[in-house]
This record gives structure tokens, sequence and C-alpha cells, in this order.
């Protein structure tokens, strides 16, 4: 075998030249960094934005996508994933950005109205049709025989919401005792047979592997799972009481201020609480704050009764008591 | 052959059923859900503009790995094969590292390197250099996992080979340049393109440690195999199954070349 010694060099020089074809970008750019329920509603919200944004300034603006389990994907911009934006699960992730990454101050929840939550879901069942177990509210889920699927709190922040839901509601039950309602909670997850890392993940063991008879989900992802994988295979079921789940946004302020972003990128997060964004947040099963927007949803929301994390002293303090090592979690839960 | 006709067959039919429940079974059902919801369904996702930076971002990692590791393990090869120096069992071991240490740890180890909060983080920023969670992450990534294919496939061949041929070279006067280009690279070369299609091989399929520096975004840092789970997790199946036929032909095709150069140099 013959090999040319030029070769080489021009194979390197070719392969540079495809280097920086992808790197070079010329139009705004924005890195949106969010979780994993929302990448239909973004995908729809960025068309919606890109028009508005180009009419309002004749700015062509791109907004890049990211999508992962909430925990994960902070700590990915903890790390150095650029990210504009973020749009996560839960305040704590935002929380750890500010804290170990410094990179937004701690106070950003300030930055937009409604604690930066512009949208927000709450916590519901999923039942196989026909609701072959009789599921009607949490008490049904700490019986015996009823299997439940719900991923690992540990991880997922969605799974944070369940579990502070059914806390939540094991404290109304019990007049805030905090043992019996620790006690519920263990009950409840001694009825989980596998805890996935992620809500993705969870729903899939539960739609696609066909396990469990109860799925804890978001409100949204509950109404998009139906509708993707066919209304005719699962119900939804409303419990009484619920948690008020608030995903909140902001802007990464030490990152957009290096890619000279901050002002569209603080007006892409300020869009969302137009009655356009809010119809867009409506159309993908979000309950928008604007209450002029619920219409624009393909479904009626079900009224029930809702607390909000600050029953439990806010994130923080939820987190620390709940989910840190050796917190409650930990010590109910024995695989 | 001593074995009863009766045992030859059960063995036989032992692995074919083996072969069929393990590889060929998945292998069709990729196909068959790929185009469950019929031709149109599959071109969709396939010239989806997400899917073909997947693709081209993929290929792109993959040239460059083979050919760093084209560069690397010839010469660790070459180095380990024809020469006694002090830690050569040092270095076969550190060569062999990346198939000991889990792919997610390799991916890992770049975060800890090159990320915000890691040893070189602050200056890279300052610099405006970005590694990981951009194209050169995903490049050393591959590179890392598939760094011993070559070394590991040369080392064995040019120690059979043994020194004669080349010293006897270098007494007719061919200095090292020489030596190298007609004696060694001549003997070892099917061995070389073997390793070198192992090595594209592994680097197209890479799902671990390249999702850990890839920041998963969108139509920028995602590889065919990230394309696939994203694809999976947005309960499009029939697409995510689409693109990993796509992966899965790009397997057989470099199967049926590794075929084709093992059946060459036994010639």
């Amino acid at each position: 075998m013959k090999i040319n010694p030029w070769a080489s060099p021009l194979l390197i020089g070719a392969v540079a030249l495809i280097f920086c074809s992808t790197l070079r970008a010329k139009e705004v750019q924005l890195l949106n960094v969010s979780y994993d329920p929302t990448r239909e509603f973004y995908q729809d919200y960025n068309r919606a934005f890109t028009k508005y944004w180009k009419e309002k300034t004749g700015e062509t603006v791109t907004v890049r996508q990211s999508h992962g389990g909430s925990g994960k994907q902070a700590r990915s911009v903890i790390d150095g994933l650029e990210a504009d934006v973020v749009t996560l699960a839960l305040a704590y992730d935002i929380d750890a950005i500010a804290e170990r990454g410094k990179l937004l101050g701690v106070k950003w929840q300030t930055q937009f109205p409604r604690n930066s939550a512009p949208y927000t879901s709450t916590i519901v069942f999923l039942v196989r049709k026909g609701n072959p177990k009789g599921v009607q509210d949490w008490d049904d889920l700490v019986k015996p025989g009823v299997s439940v699927i719900t991923p690992n709190p540990k991880t997922s922040g969605g799974a944070r919401w369940n579990y502070l839901a059914a806390w939540g509601f094991a404290l109304k039950k019990y007049g805030n005792d905090a043992q019996k309602a620790k006690e519920f909670v263990r009950q409840l997850y001694k009825n989980v047979p596998v805890l996935d890392s992620g809500a993705r993940g969870a729903m899939t063991t539960f739609a696609q592997r066909g396990i469990g008879d109860v799925f804890i989900s978001w409100e949204n992802e509950a109404y998009l799972a139906s509708a993707e994988l066919g209304k005719d295979k699962f119900e939804m079921v409303v419990p009484a009481l619920s948690i008020l789940a608030e995903p909140p946004v902001a802007v990464v302020e030490k990152v957009a201020q290096r890619h000279g972003t901050e002002t569209v990128a603080k007006a892409y997060l300020e869009y969302l609480y137009s009655l356009e964004g809010q119809k867009i947040a409506a159309k993908h099963y979000y309950r928008p704050r604007e209450k002029g927007a619920w219409a624009s949803s393909p479904v009626s929301f079900a009224e029930l009764k809702l607390f909000t994390v600050e029953e439990f002293g806010g994130w923080q303090k939820a987190h620390n008591t709940h989910f840190s090592d050796g917190g409650i979690f930990d010590q109910i839960y024995k695989p | 052959m001593t074995e009863s006709r009766f045992i030859r067959y059960l063995l036989l039919s032992v692995a074919l059923l083996f072969l069929g429940l393990f590889l060929f079974v998945p292998l069709a059902t990729v196909f068959t859900r790929a185009l469950e919801k019929g031709g149109d369904v599959y071109w969709e996702a396939i010239r989806n503009p997400d899917t073909w930076s997947a693709i081209r971002l993929t290929v792109l990692a993959s040239v460059i790995a083979v050919l760093l590791n084209l560069i690397f393990g010839v010469a660790a090869a070459w180095a380990i094969a024809k020469f006694d120096f002090i830690g050569k069992n040092i270095l076969i071991s550190l060569i062999d590292l990346p198939f000991a240490v889990s792919p997610v740890v390799s991916g890992l180890i770049y975060v800890l390197l090159f990320g915000l909060q890691g040893v070189w983080g602050p200056w890279l920023l300052e610099h405006n250099i970005k590694i990981i969670f951009a194209v050169p992450g995903i490049v050393l990534a591959t590179t890392f996992v598939t760094f011993p294919f070559v070394a590991r496939e040369l080392i064995p061949l040019l120690q059979a080979q043994g020194t004669e041929e080349e010293e006897a070279a270098v007494v007719l006067g061919a200095n090292g340049w020489q030596t190298f280009w007609k004696v060694t690279l001549p003997n070892m070369k099917w061995g070389l393109l073997y390793g070198l299609i192992l090595t594209n091989a592994r680097a197209m399929g890479e799902f671990g440690a390249v999702s850990v520096v890839s920041g998963h975004i969108r139509g920028e840092t995602n590889t065919i195999p990230l394309h696939v789970e994203i694809l999976y997790n947005e309960y499009n199946y029939a697409a995510a199954f689409a693109v990993a036929s796509l992966l899965a032909a790009l397997a057989l095709v470099t199967l049926a070349i590794k075929s084709y150069v093992e059946w060459k140099s036994e010639l």
C-alpha cells in the first residue's frame, strides 16, 4: 500500500475547514436550556418569538434548545453549557446555578413577575383505561396491591413535585402530623417497583413497558402522553388536593453579558407573559397565569385545591429536609 | 471430527438460535419499526435538518478520531513492538485504560478538566475557547474511547513479525523513515486497516462519553446516537427508529468492509 505523504495534511485541512464552518455564527443566537416535558412547547414558542422579535426590531434571532432532566441540565450549565436563559422544572435547580456557578444573582426569582414562573402545572395521576384499581385520590396510592410509577426525586425535578404533593396531602389529612405524613409517604414509595431517573423515562416505563397501575405525573405531561400515545389507553385522575408546580425561568446573567444577548434574552422570557406566549403555553397543556388564555387550551383544566412549595418553607428548606443526602427520602426509601 | 452428528447439529442450532434471538430479531425490529408508518415518515425523519446535523457531527467526529488514532496508534504500536525502553509496560497499560473505564467516566474526565468548575475552565473562558458542550469536546471524548483499537490491533502483529526485516533494511542503508515506509508499514497495512475500521464503528456508535460532554443542543452538539434518544423521548418512535436504522445500516456497511479486509488480508 502506498500512502501519499501529502494526503494527511490535506485531509486535516479539510477537516479544519468543516470545523470552522460549524463554529461560525452571525445572527443573534440564544440557547435555552430546559427540562424534558417542554420540548414541544418551546418548539412552538420559539417560532412565535422569532417572528415577534423580527417584526419589533428587524433582528433575526435563532433559539437553540437543549433538553434533559432538570437537575442534570442545571449541572451542565454550572459546568459551562452556555445557556443564555434557563427554563427549568423547579427553583432549586436555578438556585444551584446561582450558588455554585455564580452565573446569576441569588435574587433571580424577582427578575420576572409571579415568582418568575410564567406558567404553572400541577401533579395528577394517569391510570390505565377503565381505572381497574379504582384510583381516585392520594389515599388510594398507599393501598396494598397498587403499583405506582414515579421517578427518583433525587434526580428528577418532576419527581420532587410528586413527592411534595403526596407529603402535602398527608399533612392535611393527619392535621400537620409530620410523623404520620412520613409514614404515609413511606407506604406510597413501598408501592413503587422502579424509580426511573427522569420523568420521560418513567413515562416510558408506564406507557411502553406496561409496568404499574398509576403514574404520578405533571398534568401537562399526562395530557401530552394521552394525546401522543392514544386516548383509548389511559385515563387521567385529578386528586382533590395537589401542589401548584411553578417551573421557573431566568436569564443567566453572566453568560448573556458575555454573549451580548441580555436584551433579547430578557425579551424572550418576558414574551412568555404576553397573551400570545400564554396561549402557546395553554396549547401545550400548561396552566397559563393569564386566565384569558385558558380557553386556548385543547383541554379544560380541572378545578382542584392547590398548595405551593411555601408550605414547606421554600425549595431550599424542602431540599435540605427531604432530598439531601440522609434526608427524609433517604430514610424512607430502601430499595 | 470425532463428535457425533447429533452433537454437531445441537451446537450449531444453539449458536444459530442465540444469534437469531439476540442479533437478527432486534435488528429486524429496528428496520420494521422504522418503516412502520410508511416510507414518507421515514424520509421525513432522515431529511430533517437536525438529523442531518447529527449525521454531519458524527461523521466529523469519526473522521477526526480515525485520523488521530492512525497517527497515535501507529506511533505507539511501533515504539512498543520494535523498541525496548523503560516504562514500556506502563505505556501498554495506559493504552488499555479507555477500555477499562466506563465511557461515562471518560466523559466526566473532560468535564472535570475543561468544565467551568474544572481545572482549566476559567482560563478557557477568559480566552473564549469552547471545549466541552461543543464540537471539540465530542471529538475528544470520541477519540479517547476509541484510542486502544489501532494500537491493540497492531502491537501483537508487529511483535509476531519481529525486527529482522527492519534490521536488514537498516543494514542495507535505509534510514528510519525509509524503514518505516518501505518495510514496517506494508507489513502491517491490513492490521492497521482493520483497527481503523473498528475505531470508526465504535466512534459512530459511542453514546455514554459523548452524552456527558455534549450538552444536547439540538442541531448542534447531538450525534446520531444522542439524536435517537431525543426522538425516542419525544414519543417520536417512528423517527427514532428511522435514525437508528441509519446507524444500523452504517454498522452493516462497516461490517461488510471489515469482512472484505479480513478476506483480502488472508489471500
